[in-house]
This record gives C-alpha cells, sequence and structure tokens, in this order.
C-alpha cells in the first residue's frame, strides 16, 4: 500500500467512494455495452432453449465444440479467484488483501457464466436437474456415478456454492461498514445484508477461523475442480484426449488465464476508481510473474503432449498431433502456442512486466489463447475421427457467436453492478496493513532508523517502478529523523 | 446515580486500545467488550477470550459429509441398483472418490459457517447489536460496563491516558437503528 496520510478512515472513505456515490461516465458506458452484450446472450440462450442444439454449428463428427470451449474457458478463469483468495491466504501473502475480493467475485460470476453452457448443452435444459441423484419415476434408476460428467455436476456445484459463502462471509464486514455510515433505505438494505455484523472480539476470532479452514478446504477444491473437468476429456478414449498429463496441465492453464483476467481486470478497476495506492505496481509484477510461470508450465505440457504421442508409436495418436500441427486447424494451434506460449515469455523483461499498458494488452493475448487451447483440444481431436468418410470441419453459427460474446457482457454486467454495490477491495483486511506493510508505516520506520542503510537503498531501487510513488516519497526515506 | 449504562472509550489507533485495556485490567476493571474495524491479532488472549471450538464443528461436518457421500454411492452404485458394466465390480472404489470429497468440502463449508453464524446470532434482518457507529469504520472502542464498575472517573482518567480519542457515558446499550 502505497501514498501519504493514510488513516483508518481515509481506506474507508476511499474505498467506498463509488459505492456511496453516484457513478462516474466511464461506468455507465461500460455498463451500456455490457447490458447489450448480455441482451444478446439472453436472445441466443432463450433462440438455444427454443430450436435445441441443432442451433449451434455442430455435426455428427463434431459434437462438442464451441459451447465446451466456453465453458472450460470460464471455469478456468474462475480458478485464479480462489487462489488468490484461499492459497495465498494460507502462505500468509498479504498483499493478496487488496485484490482477494475483486478476484473472488470475478470466480463467482465466470463460474455462473461456466454454469449456463453447462445447461444448454444439456439440449433440454429443462431437465438439467437429472444430473443429480434424485429419486425418480424410473424405478430410481440412478445417475452413474463412474462418470466424469456426473463428478463434473458435483464439483461444479460445490465450488460455486463454496466460493459464494466464502464471498460472502468476507463480506460481512464491509457491508457492516457501508451500513453504520449510510441512512434511510439505503442503511435498513444493508442492514439485512450485512446480517447484523458488530465487529465485536468474539466475532471476529470466529471470522478467522472461518476464513482460514474455507481456504484450507477450498484449495484442495480448485484443484479438484479442474482435474475433474480435464477428466471430462482424459477418461475417454478420443486420441488427443486420452493422456494422462491432463489433470496438472489442465489446472496450470486454469491458474494461467484466470491470472491473466485478473489482471485484465484490475489494471482497468484501479485506474477507473482510483484504487493506484491499493492496488500497486507490486501487485501487478507479483501476477506478471505468476503468468509467466504457469505459461511456462503450460508450454512445457504442450511440447510433453507432443513427446508422449511420438514416443507412443501410437498410430492414432501421432496422428491426432500432425493434424493439430499441420491439418486444416494448425492455424488455432499456432495462435494457442504464440500467444500462450510464447508472449508470456516477454515477462522476463523487466521494463515489460511493469509496465501497465503492455501487461494489459498481454493479459488480453492470453486469455485469447487460452480460448484457443480450449479450442484446439476439442475441435482438432474430434473433427477426424477414427473413420475418414466422417470427417468434417466446425463453422460456428451466429447463436455460437451470440452466447459466447454475450457471455462476456453478462459477465461484465455483473461485475460492474458488484463494484457499484459492494466494495472492490476487502475494507477490514486493507486496514489491517496499514501498519504493517504500507509504504507510510515503512517511511516512518526508516527515518527512526530501525533499518540498515543498505536495506533501505534496497528498498527505495525497489520502489522506483511504482507509479503511485513519487520521487518525493522515495527521497524521503533517507531523511533521518 | 446516573443512568449511564456502558462506558465507552473510543481509540483511533488499535495499539492504543490494547494499551487501554491493560491499564483497565491493571485497575482490576472489568472489560465488556471491545468492537473492532478489523481483526486485532492477540486480543483474545488479553482478555481471556477461549480460543474458538469451530475447528471440531468445521471436523464433525466433513466427516459427516464423507459418510453421506460415501453412503449414497454405495446404496445406488452397489446395493439399490448395481450396473454390469463390461462384468467389471459395481464396488468401484477409485470412482467413488470424487463425490465423496466434493461431498465433504461441501458439507465441511456449508455446516462451519451455519455454525457460525448460529453461535454469533448472525443472519439476514438480525438489528445490529452495534455500540458506537464508528466501529466498523475508523474507531476501535472498548466498552465498560458502568453499572458493574462503578469508579466512573478512574475508568475515564484511565482511558485517556490510554490515547482515547473520546470517552462516551451511553445511556442505552445499543445504538438504535430507527
Amino acid at each position: 500500500m502505497t501514498g501519504k496520510d493514510i488513516t483508518y478512515a481515509k481506506i474507508t472513505d476511499d474505498i467506498l467512494l463509488p459505492v456511496e456515490n453516484k457513478p462516474n461516465k466511464a461506468w455507465w458506458i461500460g455498463f451500456t455495452v455490457a447490458v447489450l452484450g448480455a441482451l444478446l446472450w439472453v436472445v441466443s440462450v432463450s433462440y438455444t432453449f427454443w430450436t435445441g442444439i441443432g442451433a449451434w454449428g455442430l455435426n455428427k463428427t463434431v459434437g462438442w465444440a464451441w459451447d465446451i470451449t466456453d465453458f472450460v474457458w470460464w471455469v478456468g478463469i474462475g480458478h485464479a479467484g480462489t487462489l488468490i483468495s484461499a492459497v495465498l491466504l494460507i502462505f500468509r501473502q498479504n498483499w493478496r488483501n487488496s485484490i482477494n475480493r475483486s478476484a473472488e467475485a470475478m470466480t463467482i460470476f465466470a463460474v455462473i457464466c461456466a454454469a449456463t453452457y453447462v445447461v444448454a448443452h444439456m439440449g433440454r435444459p429443462w431437465l438439467a436437474y437429472w444430473i443429480f441423484p434424485l429419486p425418480n419415476q424410473f424405478g430410481s434408476l440412478w445417475v452413474n456415478f463412474n462418470s466424469p460428467l456426473v463428478w463434473d455436476a458435483f464439483a461444479i456445484s460445490t465450488y460455486f456454492t463454496v466460493s459464494l459463502v466464502f464471498w460472502y462471509c468476507g463480506l460481512l464486514p464491509d457491508i457492516a461498514t457501508i451500513r453504520d455510515r449510510a441512512t434511510g433505505l439505503k442503511q435498513k438494505i444493508y442492514s439485512v445484508l450485512s446480517f447484523g455484523w458488530n465487529g465485536s472480539v468474539k466475532t471476529w476470532q470466529r471470522f478467522e477461523i472461518v476464513s482460514l479452514i474455507l481456504a484450507g478446504i477450498s484449495t484442495p477444491l480448485v484443484l479438484s475442480v479442474h482435474t475433474i473437468v480435464s477428466m471430462d476429456f482424459a477418461t475417454s478414449v478420443i486420441p488427443g484426449w486420452h493422456t494422462t498429463i491432463f489433470p496438472p496441465y489442465f489446472v496450470a492453464g486454469a491458474i494461467f488465464s484466470g491470472f491473466a483476467m485478473v489482471q485484465t481486470l484490475l489494471l482497468i478497476l484501479r485506474k477507473v476508481m482510483n484504487f493506484e495506492n491499493y492496488i500497486t505496481m507490486f501487485h501487478i509484477e507479483s501476477m506478471n510473474i505468476i503468468i509467466m510461470t504457469t505459461g511456462s508450465i503450460v508450454g512445457v505440457a504442450y511440447l510433453t503432449e507432443l513427446f508422449i504421442a511420438m514416443y507412443s508409436r501410437s498410430e492414432y495418436e501421432m496422428y491426432a498431433f500432425e493434424n493439430r500441427m499441420l491439418g486444416p486447424y494448425a492455424w488455432a494451434y499456432w495462435s494457442m502456442m504464440t500467444c500462450n506460449v510464447i508472449s508470456p515469455q516477454l515477462f522476463w523483461f523487466k521494463k515489460i512486466r511493469t509496465s501497465i499498458p503492455i501487461s494489459w494488452i498481454l493479459s488480453i493475448v492470453v486469455n485469447i489463447g487460452m480460448w484457443f487451447e480450449r479450442f484446439v483440444i476439442i475441435v482438432t481431436s474430434l473433427h477426424r475421427d477414427y473413420l475418414p468418410s466422417s470427417w468434417a470441419m466446425f463453422y460456428p453459427t451466429w447463436t455460437d457467436v451470440g452466447i459466447f460474446v454475450g457471455s462476456i457482457g453478462l459477465f461484465f454486467t455483473l461485475f460492474l453492478l458488484f463494484l457499484r454495490f459492494l466494495p472492490g477491495i476487502a475494507i477490514a483486511e486493507v486496514k489491517l496493513l496499514l501498519k504493517s506493510s504500507s509504504l507510510q508505516h515503512k517511511t516512518k520506520l526508516a527515518q527512526e532508523g530501525a533499518f540498515p542503510a543498505e536495506q533501505v537503498e534496497y528498498f527505495q531501487e525497489s520502489l522506483e517502478k511504482y507509479d503511485s510513488v513519487t520521487e518525493e516519497e522515495i527521497k524521503e526515506l533517507s531523511v533521518r529523523k | 446515580m446516573s443512568n449511564t449504562k456502558y462506558i465507552l472509550g473510543s481509540f483511533a489507533d488499535p495499539d492504543d486500545m490494547m494499551h487501554g485495556i491493560d491499564k483497565l485490567q491493571a485497575n482490576n476493571i472489568s472489560i465488556y467488550d471491545c468492537f473492532t474495524p478489523m481483526p486485532i491479532h492477540g486480543i483474545e488472549a488479553k482478555l481471556g477470550v477461549r480460543p474458538s471450538r469451530l475447528p471440531i464443528a468445521a471436523f464433525c461436518f466433513g466427516a459427516l459429509g464423507t459418510t453421506l457421500g460415501f453412503s449414497l454411492l454405495y446404496y445406488t452404485m452397489v446395493y439399490d441398483w448395481p450396473m454390469n458394466i463390461g462384468g467389471k465390480p459395481s464396488f468401484a472404489m477409485p470412482n467413488f472418490v470424487p463425490v465423496t470429497f466434493e461431498v465433504t468440502i461441501l458439507l465441511c463449508a456449508l455446516g462451519m459457517v451455519a455454525t457460525f453464524f448460529f453461535r454469533n446470532h448472525l443472519f439476514p434482518g438480525r438489528t445490529p447489536r452495534v455500540m458506537d457507529l464508528r466501529a466498523t469504520d475508523d474507531r476501535f472502542i472498548l466498552a465498560v460496563d458502568a453499572k458493574e464498575n462503578t469508579d466512573h472517573a478512574l475508568i475515564d482518567s484511565l482511558l485517556k491516558e490510554a490515547g482515547a480519542v473520546e470517552v462516551k457515558y451511553n445511556d442505552r446499550k445499543y445504538v438504535s437503528y430507527e
């Protein structure tokens, strides 16, 4: 946390500014575009429900395409939120405190988007409950628990429920803050939402335990979710899908795309909402390093896949990968390789990973690349099956495109509403940083001579990349009092 | 005798409040509760608040989830309607792991949070028991029961000595939201 003269009151004021005031022009423009997108989604999904999935470009050979691609893409994006809030909490990385709230919100909205594809692709969405083991009129013919698709239903619904509970528990103290500053109807609404939070010793004590345990159980949960998603493919006998590398490869990909999406959102958020002092260059650089690392893991996984296909000497396996690289979908494969493997390597350069515009563009490039990854895995493995006479290409219809573009609109509609009505940064958790990791506090300690000179110098050097720290503030660090 | 029910020391800094707790305790003045905008580490030990037993509840709910999840699978797949899939055993343990795991996590999370809400009386629409409106913003409130501790002048001076920005004498226990 950077900035001067920060007090507990100023933190509350800064973060609640967008909640307690009328939204600005940027919010309205963004919201209008997002709602238009969401309307496109409503139209496309309604059309799909009305006509059936014949509305999509699927054919006998390619039975899964954009829909499942979009589903896996959204679920993957969701993973970063849980990772930031849970894994970084367990590792006591307190820089997460200023980004966890918006990242968790992103998780929830991304999983909502993902879940809509699952329901839509069932063909008869009004029978979606058949995926759950409910007593039924067929003499209780149960679901097949040997199927990863059934595991997925359990995994995604558990993941959504636990993420929602985690997010809302964290919100309680902050909703109470809004409540106690509001009047009239607004106070009544936030009072109901705050569950009567009062911040007593026992409440905080239990709150911290709940957060820690939820973090502890969310960590294996998030790993299990994408593992199970990958098993939807890996347990089949389709060349290109039938590989044991899928679970770790999918999880790394999910973290990779999720952090890219967090980066895309936060870079705009900090600018539009004036959160530069809370979401600093430290956050941006750390996330870029995570993107670079997970991008490299994904790259290794791609190469391993190729090697194993060659090493297996299985005709079908080798053909599947040859077809990916050189077949009619080679453009998709090489887009994926460029966006996911080469572009994150640029973050090795400090200039690039501390540049805000470049980070933003690269984060979008990564998201595009990760969409292509799922498209490549799904469509190129299916479109040329064992019988050459049934080989086919996949061409999306307007409904396919509408559902995908529309879901991005839906996501941003929800996200912008969240920023309008709830604090985008966890207020209580950021207050914890004021007297530990804020620049203000560190300056005070440095001036009192608490650190050796070379440490102060190192700290000053590391501050140079911050756009929210002025040169004066850096110089002040070496003034002894 | 005044109508004061609670004396509130309002601090701008958590360290000052901790200091205030020490001072009051040294003078044998019991503290009713503290209300803070953020968790204060180490305050439970100081006030003698016992460690939470929520982890035990969480474990029990998790264990219940494991049992229920596994029972569901065993009942449906092995007992009620076993399926012959290529002659493979219907009691396929490895396939039972994912769903059992998910049900465990789900019940553990929901059960623990429900216990937390129940024990702290948190539910939608509950009237907030707040003693000072700024306790959720920028003030750290130390509440002393004025009926139990009658030497109000001493409390006042101790709180101010510790660095309280404001000392309030409240006639009603909680802030009215009406």
